[in-house]
């Protein structure tokens, strides 16, 4: 492998990893306040179709799209119906109570649906055939710090020539990873998430805190489809589920990082580094399984190549709890409803 | 602490099991009307177009012809049949999140005997190997989460989830290895010679497709209502404490069930290869595994309230794929109308299962 390859590797790994350590990060303040929510698929696609939506609508009424505008516009939306489908999740499973597991997989229909409908209509709308564009409000989010990306070599080009919204991720990892261990706030969360029943006797109001969970939480998700939207697919869109696969991968990876957002900046671009894999393995490697096979065309191995990023979370998945150190363990009331008259 | 003087919440949520079956059968309704409503007023606002129309032209999709009608029979049958493999795993709360994974390894084992034994062994004979051997292949890809949890608790929604990814990547690699155009699709496996195809019985194409699925639901009923086997999965979904109390042997009642549901699913997978599509892609099992995980939920792994919802949701898929190309919409306008349908079906069931009352002020419950 050349320097070049090993550099555009690391590259497509970190752009990759940003879009599911925001949806690490959001599933896992809602995931220690008890919430197993299934549906991060559909709340990042609700989170990406909202944005295009935003910048489309904005960039068609506007004579000249100014960039920073359209990125704030599309920020708001994104997290707005993020967020509602974060209450929508609360609602059904704190306040009626519903089945965690299946709510989340509902979320996840409808999620996908909402996203592949209005980016399809979008689609027509836009011409037909071809491919929405919003460039400016997408160039604003895949602009690159001026200077800093050009003079610091190797180092530069790999780690300091993304759009911001990759340093927004490592910094919400870090925040949350605060917020959670060390804050009054935090560990009132987390005793929701352990322990509803004896956080309510202490006095936390466990519906507020499940709540705020559930909402905030699925707005960060939502910021990973912003992401993809804006960054990963630069302010297109394609009715391809591809959202969906990286939402589950974003599950797994509260689990590989065991609950702690400051693991998620490493895993994440580790599950990059996995999920790229497929181009950069050397030839060589795909020849020798293609003679072996028989194949007529030597690409074909890739679609076994791109297991591996599902491979490693199993993997990771049996060790941790083959291992079952304790504080690597979920919370422990976690994917089930509280209710006060049960305790 | 600054929680402590907590206001009075302003409802009672009471717990309630006095619900009758037509109360019941009545909330559900009432809320299924309200999700139409919702659903109508989403139509309308999209597309402009009357509601009513566009229910008609539902309604015309899924039941306009016999051709029709049997199509939709033949696929709520189907997405009954994977509802029905998911009930031995969650009767023991084993989220079996990975029926789009068993669906898909059992077609792609039928697949291959249709290609490579199509020729060599009569029909009957191939029909009931392809049975087998798709049984065996779903149920395998579900043991090994099953494993796992028996012996070390690993959690099985995700497993399960990302064993689906694996079964995808599989396929595609199958895909193109047999597709002999580059096309990145098998097309019609024996298209001329119909070999490994399900024959019409008395005249009715999809005949085995309900026979199968008929006799495996009653099957399963009476495996998880009427066998020791079956009861002792109940228990350690109840509790597993109590289940090894009563000296069962959970990591192996465990395997055993989770064994049955794939088995179950991978033949669903023979089904739809087979007897539908005969073709596979990554397509073949198309969301049913998960769609099928709200229906057993929501059944209560009674296989009748199965077979109804199935034949709902099928019907809502029918209609609106019709609404999409009656009125040049989107085919994904099915999923947003599924999505709100089951938000209401899912919240009906609080009223059901609870009830509530205004708190009377200055009188704390308990």
């Amino acid at each position: 492998m050349t320097t070049a390859q090993l550099i555009s590797w690391l590259v497509a790994a970190i752009t990759f990893g940003t879009v599911i350590m925001y949806g690490c990060i959001g599933e896992t303040i809602n995931q220690k306040a008890g919430g197993l929510n299934l549906g991060v698929p559909g709340i990042m696609q609700l989170g990406g179709i909202s944005a295009l939506a935003a910048a489309f609508i904005y960039e068609k009424s506007a004579a000249v799209p100014v960039p920073a505008v359209g990125m704030i516009i599309t920020l708001l939306a994104s997290l707005l119906a993020a967020g509602l489908g974060g209450l929508l999740y609360a609602f059904l499973t704190v306040s009626l109570k519903v089945n965690q597991n299946v709510t989340g997989l509902t979320l996840t229909i409808f999620g996908t649906g909402v996203a592949n409908f209005f980016g399809g209509s979008m689609m027509k709308l836009s011409g037909g055939v071809g491919t929405i564009s919003v460039a400016a409000t997408s160039g604003a989010f895949r602009m690159k710090i001026p200077w800093i990306s050009t003079h610091f070599g190797t180092f530069g080009s790999i780690f300091l020539s993304h759009g911001w919204m990759v340093y927004v991720a490592i910094l919400a990892a870090v925040i949350a990873q605060i917020f959670l261990s060390r804050t009054r706030t935090g560990l009132n969360l987390r005793a929701v998430g352990e322990n509803p029943a004896t956080a309510d006797a202490a006095g936390i109001n466990v519906t507020k805190y499940k709540y705020l969970a559930s909402v905030i939480g699925a707005a960060i998700c939502g910021l990973g489809g912003l992401f993809y939207v804006m960054d990963y697919i630069q302010g297109t869109w394609a009715n391809d589920s591809a959202i969906e696969a990286l939402g589950w991968l974003a599950v797994a990876l509260v689990i590989f990082t065991s609950w702690k957002p400051k693991n998620a900046v490493w895993g994440a671009y580790l599950f990059g580094l996995c999920y790229w894999a497929y181009i950069y393995i050397p030839a060589g490697i795909s020849k020798f399984f293609a003679e072996k096979f028989k194949l007529t065309n030597i690409t074909y191995m890739q679609n076994l190549y791109k297991m591996l990023p599902y491979l490693v979370t199993i993997v990771v998945l049996c060790m941790v709890s083959r291992r079952k150190k304790r504080e690597n363990q979920a919370p422990a009331s976690l994917g089930i409803s509280y209710f006060r008259e049960e305790r | 602490m600054e929680h402590r003087h907590q206001k009075a919440p302003l409802f009672h949520v009471r717990k309630k099991d006095d619900t009758t079956f037509v109360q019941a059968v009545l909330i559900r309704a009432v809320f299924i009307i309200l999700a139409l409503l919702v659903s109508a007023l989403f139509i309308f606002f999209v597309t402009k177009l009357d509601p009513v129309s566009v229910y008609m032209s539902m309604f015309k999709g899924a039941f306009g012809t016999a051709r029709r009608t049997w199509i939709t029979i033949r696929d709520a049958c189907l997405l009954l049949m994977i509802s029905v493999a998911l009930s031995p795993a969650f009767r023991m709360r084993f989220w079996n999140c990975g029926a789009e994974g068993q669906v898909l390894i059992g077609g792609l084992t039928t697949a291959a005997f249709m290609i490579y034994m199509g020729n060599k062994i009569p029909t009957a004979a191939l029909l009931t190997l392809m049975l087998v051997v798709s049984a065996a292949a779903g149920g395998i890809w579900a043991l090994l989460p099953a494993v796992f949890k028996a012996k070390y608790d690993t959690n099985e929604t995700l497993f399960t989830l990302m064993m689906n990814y694996l079964a995808i990547q599989l396929v595609e690699f199958f895909v193109d290895f047999w597709d002999k155009k580059q096309s990145h699709s098998v097309g019609i496996i024996n298209m001329t010679s119909q070999k490994g195809w399900f024959p019409a019985l008395f005249g009715q194409q999809y005949a085995i497709n309900i026979l199968l699925v008929v006799i495996i639901t009653v099957g399963v009923y009476i495996y998880m209502n009427y066998s020791k086997h079956g009861y002792e999965g109940t228990v350690v979904g109840e509790s597993v404490a109590t289940a090894r109390y009563a000296g069962i042997n959970v990591p192996s009642v465990i395997r055993r069930n989770v064994l049955i549901s794939g088995a179950i699913a991978g033949i669903a997978g023979f089904v739809e290869v087979a007897g539908i599509s005969h073709t596979i892609s990554k397509q073949t099992a198309g969301g049913r595994g998960f769609t099928a995980i709200i229906v057993c939920w929501l059944a209560k792994f009674n296989p009748f309230i199965m077979a109804v919802i199935s034949l709902f949701l099928v019907f809502l898929d029918k209609g609106a794929a019709q609404i999409a190309s009656d009125f040049g919409l989107n085919e994904f306008a099915s999923d947003i109308i599924t999505g709100i349908l089951l938000f209401f079906i899912l919240s009906a069931e609080f009223f059901i299962n609870y009830s509530i009352s205004r708190s009377e002020p200055g009188k704390e419950a308990h």
